[in-house]
């Protein structure tokens, strides 16, 4: 379980990413963090892999009070919580397997554990065909498979994705929700930020809507509601 | 498995190393400058510290008499300086005497038994005082007897291989000392830019749940491969060396027990004994030092 109670994040400068950010998000659920550029999806992802630390409040994950963990044990959090970008961050001189194997390598796993669990991970995200491909050799898709695929294979209860359709057509999209799904079914807790209109609305899952670093609305089977700004915004980039 | 897999990470260190040739040319290098001193050093203050050790076990005087000298000059000096109470022991060796040490200490080089025989070498008395300060009362009785053509006193010898020793082992300390430095700061340097080029890579590892052990530990290996492959190098330049001045070093130092042993034959157990600790002793301290330049580069550059 996630637990954020009056979580707060102040940048230098004074800018408020986070303001008294309460929330819980129970093991095994599929959130979205949605809300305008800006809003703080990011923050509230980095706070919960320490790659930030809140200015004012605690985050919990479970009975881990991750807001007091000391710069030597943040590696134990993050393989406890997958993430996957936006930007995929993949080593551009392995293959797709030596990039997934990274993810048990660091857990000191034997080569046979290593070959078995990656092939059955590589399975799952489509990618067995490609597995000796290297990164710039893949499609923004099958680049973001690579990521989630890596994300998993250590076995983390929580998956962080920061808009891992962000780069991706609308087909691709589809195709990677339908393996963040699959991952859910095996009980990991998966929260996503995104701006995709269609996924939130399609999918009807607990919705978390953040705006200028506040929650405005934490929805059940929630719906993106594009505000006017966003909905101009959509609008030029159609046009 | 787990030794092929931490295998595979030293091939993966040796691969960055070689993708920068430069970059490691320079660190072995300079490593190799410093190792080469470090080594040379090493072995003046063990060769020193023998040759010490030898005069110091020795009789404080040894009187040497001229060839026209007779049994019964030495006798009398013998009795003149018992009558004093100030000996501790006295030790007659004659000229046959002095040829059989000469040819226990040369019985490797028949050559140099050829040339010598008991004619000219001296009869000498070794002399031993019960008090270091009894030897300025005995030294004029000695100077003063029949047919005494030298006096030597090992103090003098002693204190003058202080003298060098202290010096080699200063002028040595502050040159390695500082060579030391100098290769901390290269690996230091190079560690530094190859932590820059690998930024990516390390924030991409950091945020898969990397140890900062499992990061670090490629960087340590490479500052210290630069400093074992010095060592390497420097070892088999020494050794080359050593072996080249063999015969000058078993005609100077020959006497001395230990370096007779080492150097005496090349196929023995101790020569390969002593060859292959000064290796290690080589690379355990270049492997340490090029660490430390890691280990200062992943403290400054690599932040947690």
């Amino acid at each position: 379980m996630i637990r954020f109670d009056n979580v707060s994040k102040q940048f230098s400068g004074h800018t408020s990413a986070l303001s008294d950010i309460t929330v819980e998000i129970k093991d095994g659920e599929f959130v979205f963090l949605i809300g305008p550029s800006g809003a703080g999806k990011t923050t509230f992802l980095r706070l919960l892999i320490r790659d930030t630390v809140s200015t004012k409040g605690v985050i919990h994950i479970d009975d881990w009070n991750i807001s007091t963990l000391p710069s030597s044990k943040i590696y134990l959090l993050r393989r406890k919580v997958g993430t996957v970008f936006q930007d995929f961050k993949l080593l551009t001189d392995r293959t797709v397997f030596e990039n997934v194997a990274l993810g048990l390598e660091i857990l000191g796993k034997n080569s046979k554990d290593i070959s078995t669990r990656v092939l059955d991970v590589i399975e799952l995200v489509g990618l067995a065909d490609k597995r000796n491909s290297f990164p710039l050799q893949l499609s923004a898709g099958e680049m973001q498979r690579t990521g989630i695929a890596r994300a998993i294979v250590g076995g983390p209860s929580i998956l962080l994705a920061d808009e891992p359709t962000g780069n991706l057509d609308p087909q691709t999209s589809w195709d990677i929700l339908d393996i963040l799904k699959e991952i859910q079914k095996i009980g990991t807790t998966i929260i996503m930020a995104t701006h995709n209109v269609n996924v939130v609305n399609e999918l009807k899952r607990r919705t978390i809507t953040l705006n200028k670093g506040r929650i405005v609305r934490d929805e059940e089977k929630g719906k993106y509601h594009v505000t006017i700004h966003e909905k101009g915004k959509k609008e030029h980039a159609d046009s | 498995m787990r030794k092929e897999k931490k295998n595979m990470r030293i091939l993966n260190v040796w691969t960055h190393m070689r993708r920068s040739p430069y970059q490691t040319l320079a660190a072995v290098v300079t490593m190799f400058l410093t190792m080469l001193l470090a080594g040379l050093f090493f072995l003046a203050t063990i060769f020193s510290s023998l040759v010490l050790q030898y005069f110091e076990g020795k009789p404080q005087i040894t009187v040497f008499f001229a060839d026209k000298a007779t049994v019964t000059d030495a006798d009398s000096l013998k009795k003149t300086l018992e009558s004093t109470g100030k000996v501790a022991s006295l030790k007659y060796v004659s000229k046959d005497d002095a040829l059989a040490i000469y040819r226990q200490q040369n019985k490797n080089d028949p050559l140099l038994l050829e040339m010598v025989t008991a004619d000219i070498l001296p009869a000498s008395l070794e002399v031993s005082a019960t008090d270091p300060n009894y030897l300025r009362d005995l030294d004029p009785i000695i100077r003063k007897a029949q047919g005494v053509e030298e006096v030597v006193f090992q103090k003098d010898v002693v204190d003058s291989l202080l003298r060098w020793t202290h010096a080699v082992r200063w002028v040595g300390g502050i040159l390695v000392g500082l060579l030391s430095l100098n290769s901390i700061l290269i690996v230091m340097t190079i560690i530094g830019m190859k932590i820059a080029l690998k930024k990516d890579e390390i924030e991409i590892l950091k945020l898969v749940g990397a140890s900062p052990w499992y990061i670090q530990t490629p960087f340590i290996v490479e500052g210290g491969l630069y400093g074992t492959l010095g060592a390497i190098v420097s070892w088999m330049i020494i050794m080359g060396v050593m072996l080249w001045l063999r015969p000058m070093l078993m005609g100077f130092l020959g006497m001395i027990p230990l370096i007779s042993t080492i150097f005496g034959s090349l196929t023995t157990w101790a020569f390969a004994g002593v060859a292959g600790g000064f290796l290690l002793f080589l690379g355990l301290v270049g492997f340490l030092l090029g660490s430390i330049g890691s280990f200062v580069a992943l403290s400054r550059y690599l932040k947690f």
